[in-house]
């Protein structure tokens, strides 16, 4: 296979052209992640007045605490719920307007919109939705006799974030599975078709296979964001409660150091959720990549 | 380099503001969390003081809710770019005071800069939850306030109930309630809010004169552990499930409880409890007539209610400043306790008068009269002599045990847990965390 090369001839030029690269991921990733990893080690008052090393005391105590130890399930089972609602509706939605021929643009444009509504906004969108007191689907939900109130009910608390998680994604995983299926010449289905194969077997031996790469990107994109970009959804309508019931990774994070001011045990728990997504990244290129068909 | 630009951007700007004619003033910046109303209310109090003289120029700036805007004042102060002025809320107190090199006290700075500043003028129920063992006043009160009773008093009318007979024990609480549903008046008799934290533990603690910790509920000492899963919170949260099932009461969720609000608005609930804060706004929301009434208490148990204790926030001035600033500063806070400005904001926000001047500025001008309700706060505080159970709770890291509180109610009202297990629980969790702030701060 040949690659293309580019040859410099003057030897700082490269390193020039990635300086503002380099130093954008120094100052904002590299050095924020080493600064978590070394007070992971410390106990400090919030002022920071008293600083004591302490070795991996914050670590041990995390993973005894009956609390964090519920935050990882919680997310597990965020994470798996949010990535199959998000790109199972996706990918559905875009084998469906894949089929429509003339207004694609439309249907296409339309179902992108909800990816423009910033996280909180689609929270609090959401909250509105499900209130237990002024919210419009508890009321539709009374007369099929489910009394919805996720202030208490932990189950529908980790239903409505889920939700509004999964919401906000759909756009985006469909956009990628809308480009996945166009890109997948039209002879092959059309041969299937002679050969009497149905929309159904169609799909799961041409298209599905054939999506894998995206699928496989997809998954990994979906990980990250329910890892850490679902934040401001929690933010916004349960808060991680009732009774820690929404209660994940980075949403814990944010609750024992910004608001509590536990600055240690929060920066311990940042480290491992940062080695729970290199790890899950790792796996997944290393052995999910590997059934990938390119 | 980054210095450097930095330094010569500062020069830059010294050089730009030496040209205005504002040379001479010193500047005094004021971090608060007042927003809306409040906060127009709060620049008003400013603008006025930069009015009365020309030494000094205050600047009050928003730094978003107290939680936002304590976190943000510890980023400043560890990057040394602390503002003069924080508003801190109660809750913050135990953090702020542990805090002794970040702190310059009200009282030492008085006593520095300020000639006539007297402690003693203020109420003592609202000095007592900022002053440390030996008497000395840390902060300075601004804002403080304290749980009451609101009810809709055509709810009442229309339940059969007389309209200007607040519900005094719990067990009023409850048949009042009964009665309202059966009547059809309302579906719900009451929510409220901090309904595991500021009433449902810290509140009923005090006014049944019961201990939430050792070592008076935490004032002399980090060592303090938490007991507030006593007798009559585990009764009020047994009851508060019961009571859940048939409507007499219904959660309106943590912290501030978010929608105690519209649940009274809606006259989907005939009472809430709420800070005396909210007055304004129920007012303003309410389209009934709204009664007001102290926090109930239990009936059976002797010398309740005690006094109820504040919440809201206070003015603490930081360290790391130059002596003419402070000058400023002791300067500001003589002119925020004068009685005029007090009452001020006192009539104008619903906030408790936290001078006793300031009450009586109040009632010579005819605002209780004209405002009935206005001083049940007043008198709900200042009922009896406060106790060592009933001046306040202090503890570090209290956020962290309020958001523990929510949780474990959560699990009674979700039949999840029993009260006493919840409340035994939470004592348990919240030891640990003030063994945490100890450990932090020793």
């Amino acid at each position: 296979m040949q690659t293309k090369r580019s040859i410099f001839h003057n030897r700082w030029l490269p390193y020039a052209l990635l300086a503002p690269q380099l130093a954008i991921t120094i100052v904002f990733f590299i050095w924020p992640a080493s600064q978590a990893v070394k007070s992971s080690f410390e106990r400090e008052d919030p002022f920071g007045f008293r600083t004591s090393f302490v070795w991996f005391e914050n670590y041990t105590r995390i993973l005894a605490d009956p609390s964090y130890l519920n935050a990882l399930g919680r997310t597990a089972v965020f994470s798996v719920s949010v990535t199959v609602l998000s790109m199972g509706l996706a990918l559905l939605l875009a084998v469906c307007v894949d089929r429509v021929l003339r207004t694609r643009r439309l249907y296409t444009t339309l179902l992108v919109w909800p990816y423009a509504v910033a996280p909180v906004v689609a929270g609090v969108l959401w909250w509105f939705l499900f209130n237990p007191t002024i919210g419009l689907l508890p009321y539709i939900l009374d007369g099929f006799g489910i009394d919805w109130n996720h202030r208490v009910n932990g189950t529908q608390a980790m239903i409505l974030v889920t939700i509004a998680a999964a919401w906000k994604q759909i756009s985006y995983n469909f956009l990628f599975f809308l480009a996945g299926l166009q890109s997948i010449p039209a002879s092959l289905t059309e041969a299937a078709s002679i050969d009497g194969a149905g929309p159904a077997k169609r799909f799961w031996t041409i298209l599905f296979p054939l999506l894998s790469p995206t699928t496989f990107f997809l998954l990994l994109i979906n990980v990250n964001y329910v890892m850490f970009e679902t934040f401001g959804v929690i933010d916004a309508t349960t808060s991680g409660g009732p009774n820690q019931a929404t209660m994940t990774l980075v949403y814990k994070v944010y609750t024992d150091g910004v608001a509590g001011l536990n600055i240690g045990s929060s920066s311990a728990q940042s480290v491992l959720l940062m080695g729970i997504v290199i790890l899950l990244t790792f796996i997944q290129f290393r052995y999910v990549e590997r059934r990938v068909n390119y | 380099m980054m210095k450097s630009i930095l330094s010569s951007g500062v020069a830059l700007a010294a050089l730009l503001a030496a040209s205005a004619p504002a040379l001479a003033q010193t500047e005094i910046s004021w971090w608060h969390s007042m927003g809306g109303e409040l906060g127009e209310r709060l620049n008003a109090i400013a603008e006025d003081f930069n009015a009365s003289q020309d030494d000094y120029v205050v600047v009050p700036s928003y730094r978003g809710e107290y939680e936002e805007s304590m976190v943000n004042t510890i980023a400043a102060f560890r990057a040394g770019e602390q503002p003069h002025i924080v508003q801190v809320y109660e809750v913050g107190t135990g953090t702020m005071m542990a805090a002794r090199g970040a702190v310059y006290p009200v009282y030492q700075l008085m006593e520095d800069h300020g000639s006539n500043f007297d402690p003693s003028a203020y109420l003592p129920v609202v000095t007592g939850y900022y002053t440390d063992t030996e008497g000395n006043m840390l902060s300075m009160p601004f804002n403080s306030s304290t749980p009451i009773l609101y009810y809709n008093k055509d709810v009442f009318e229309a339940a059969g109930l007389d309209p200007e007979i607040a519900p005094a024990t719990w067990e009023e609480m409850e048949a009042f309630s009964r009665q309202i549903i059966e009547a059809g008046a309302a579906e719900c008799g009451f929510t409220m809010g901090y309904a595991a934290t500021w009433l449902g533990t810290e509140n009923l603690s005090a006014l049944h004169d019961v201990p939430y910790g050792t070592l008076e509920n935490g004032f002399s000492g980090l060592e303090s552990e938490l007991t507030f899963n006593h007798e009559i919170a585990v009764r009020l949260w047994e009851n508060l499930a019961d009571w859940q099932e048939s409507g007499v009461f219904t959660y309106g969720g943590p912290a501030g409880g978010s929608d105690t609000g519209p649940l009274f608005y809606a006259g989907e609930c005939a009472m809430v409890m709420n800070s005396s804060a909210s007055r304004a706004g129920i007012l303003a929301n309410a389209d009934f007539e709204v009664g007001f009434g102290m926090l109930p208490v239990f009936g059976d148990v002797d010398g309740a209610p005690q006094n109820s204790i504040i919440g809201g926030a206070t003015l603490w001035v930081l360290s790391g400043h130059e002596d003419a600033e402070y000058e400023g500063i002791a300067t500001f806070l003589n002119y925020l306790s004068s009685a005029e400005v007090q009452a001020a904001w006192h009539q104008a926000t619903g906030y408790l008068p936290v001078t006793l001047a300031a009450y009586e500025l109040s009632q010579e001008q005819g605002y209780y009269d004209a405002n009935p309700g206005a001083d049940i706060a007043i008198n709900q505080i200042n009922l009896n002599a406060p106790t060592e159970n009933s001046k306040g709770v202090r503890f570090g890291n209290m956020p962290q045990i309020r958001t523990v509180l929510d949780e474990e109610l959560q699990a009674v009202l979700s039949g999840d847990k029993t009260a006493q297990e919840a409340l035994d629980s939470a004592v348990a969790r919240g030891n640990q965390i003030l063994r945490d702030f100890e450990a932090a701060n020793n």
